[in-house]
């Protein structure tokens, strides 16, 4: 559902990704983990067709990303760090207004479903801007699922949310549709990579190896794993 | 047929969202009503009402103020948006990108159109002029609010991406829409003057070409500069 094929992509004289490939199957989750500023945001914010890569292909969902980016914008979900959101609308208008967007039929009875379960109900008519960071992330969570994408791209997801939520995020991305939903998700936080991907990417010097979660986690390593992107040496 | 009508709700449902939050904040209305009444009170008070054609000033006061207050405004139509990235939001949305744009000139156009209702009374009362041709300057202030917005919606999202974007709007904006600028005050002028709008024929159609090309043409380049 995702493939990424030879990507590029440079900052000016900055070259952050050199050949990236890697493929994410139906129902899979991969996590991509490197260290700070190996380019993991930078690989989802090309496949969420915020930036265009340099070189390379990238298919998702069988689009081609350089021909149909509005086709992959409907299939694809995104947390990232930021929210998403408007600071000056409720949680509740907020989640109608990207249900709109996203066609989605009656998306009253989505939302009241997604806020239910990560606890937003009781403040949906609170203005974002006066909700803590970790309610703030639900409610990005909530955005991001709105429309049951069958791709969801997480840019380290769990970013101040206490370790009841991270268990309700977790429950919402890899239990709920996730015999057909892709998901990818970055994070530097090797044990959760561990935890929540069978198979983990490792983004170092640009390129991506990916390697069987218990093996590339298992070795405790992690500052020669970011530096190498060694999967077969780090079990 | 469907899939006008679904651009259609789309961009409402854009434009919803933008007054929603402008209702909540009134950031960009009540600081464009603001500065444009100190833009027309200071023009008032610099000349003597008693020695100078008011008619010949009037003109080139209520564009000044239309002008300089619209900047104000269109300067917070995407930079509202890089709060908490919703701009990255509104461009992972599975809509063309000329949606967003249109949808931003509609709402840039409201907030305009509601400054002027109370800028455009304030200059008759203030340089005591004649309210007889009041229907005539809707058609112009119109036009020329339609200029102003296409383009200021375009160089508000190329400023987005600049730290210094509120220089950055008026430099980009007031040299590009100076026949837009010149022709209001020509048919304002010629309104005021008691002339019918046949006689500025010529200035009607460079405001109505005006609006066209530069709205077409930014909607066309909104693609582009919209991405980082």
């Amino acid at each position: 559902m995702i493939e990424v094929h030879d990507v590029h992509k440079s900052f000016g004289y900055r070259s952050v990704l050199r050949g990236v490939s890697l493929v994410v199957g139906p129902g899979e989750t991969v996590a991509l983990i490197g260290a700070n500023g190996a380019g993991k945001s930078t690989l989802l914010h090309i496949l969420s067709t915020l930036i265009q890569p340099d070189y390379g292909e990238v298919r998702i969902a069988g689009f081609d990303l350089a021909r149909k980016p509005q086709e992959i914008r409907r299939r694809i979900g995104l947390i990232a760090h930021k929210t998403l959101l408007y600071d000056d609308l409720s949680v509740g208008q907020n989640l109608r207004f990207y249900g709109r967007m996203y066609g989605v039929p009656k998306p009253e009875v989505i939302n009241r479903s997604l806020m239910e379960r990560l606890g937003l109900w009781e403040r949906r008519d609170e203005l974002v801007r006066s909700l803590s960071r970790g309610f703030q992330q639900r409610a990005a969570i909530a955005r991001a699922l709105v429309h049951d994408p069958p791709i969801l791209l997480l840019d380290e997801p769990d970013t101040g949310l206490d370790a009841h939520t991270i268990e309700i995020l977790r429950a919402l991305v890899l239990n709920d549709g996730a015999r057909r939903r892709a998901v990818l998700m970055a994070t530097h936080n090797v044990h959760r990579a561990a935890k929540w991907g069978r198979r983990v990417a490792v983004l170092a010097d640009g390129r991506v190896t990916v390697g069987d979660s218990t093996d590339v986690c298992g070795s405790g390593d992690q500052e020669r794993l970011f530096e190498t992107g060694d999967v077969h040496g780090a079990g | 047929m469907g899939q006008a009508r679904g651009f259609l709700s789309r961009v409402l449902t854009l434009v919803a969202k933008d007054i929603r939050i402008e209702w909540r904040t009134r950031d960009s209305v009540v600081t464009m009503v603001v500065f444009g009444l100190i833009v027309l009170l200071t023009f008032g008070f610099a000349f003597d009402m008693a020695v100078v054609n008011v008619g010949a000033i009037a003109p080139g006061v209520l564009w000044a103020a239309i002008a300089f207050s619209s900047t104000l405004g269109l300067s917070r139509s995407f930079s509202m948006e890089k709060d908490r990235g919703a701009i990255e939001g509104l461009l992972l949305l599975p809509v063309d990108r000329s949606t967003i744009f249109l949808a931003k000139v509609a709402a840039n156009l409201m907030y305009m159109g509601v400054a002027e209702v109370v800028l455009v009374p304030a200059l008759v009362v203030l340089f005591n002029l004649s309210a007889a041709h009041l229907g005539s300057l809707l058609l112009v202030v119109l036009l020329g609010s339609v200029g102003f917005a296409g383009v200021g919606t375009l160089f508000s999202a190329i400023a987005i991406h600049s730290r210094a974007r509120e220089v950055l709007l008026p430099v980009l904006l007031l040299p590009v829409t100076t026949p837009v600028v010149l022709a209001c005050v020509k048919v304002t002028n010629s309104i005021f003057a008691g002339f019918s709008l046949d006689e500025v024929a010529h200035w009607l159609v460079l405001l109505v070409a005006f609006d066209v090309i530069f709205l077409a043409l930014s909607a066309l380049l909104f693609d582009y500069v919209i991405e980082d």
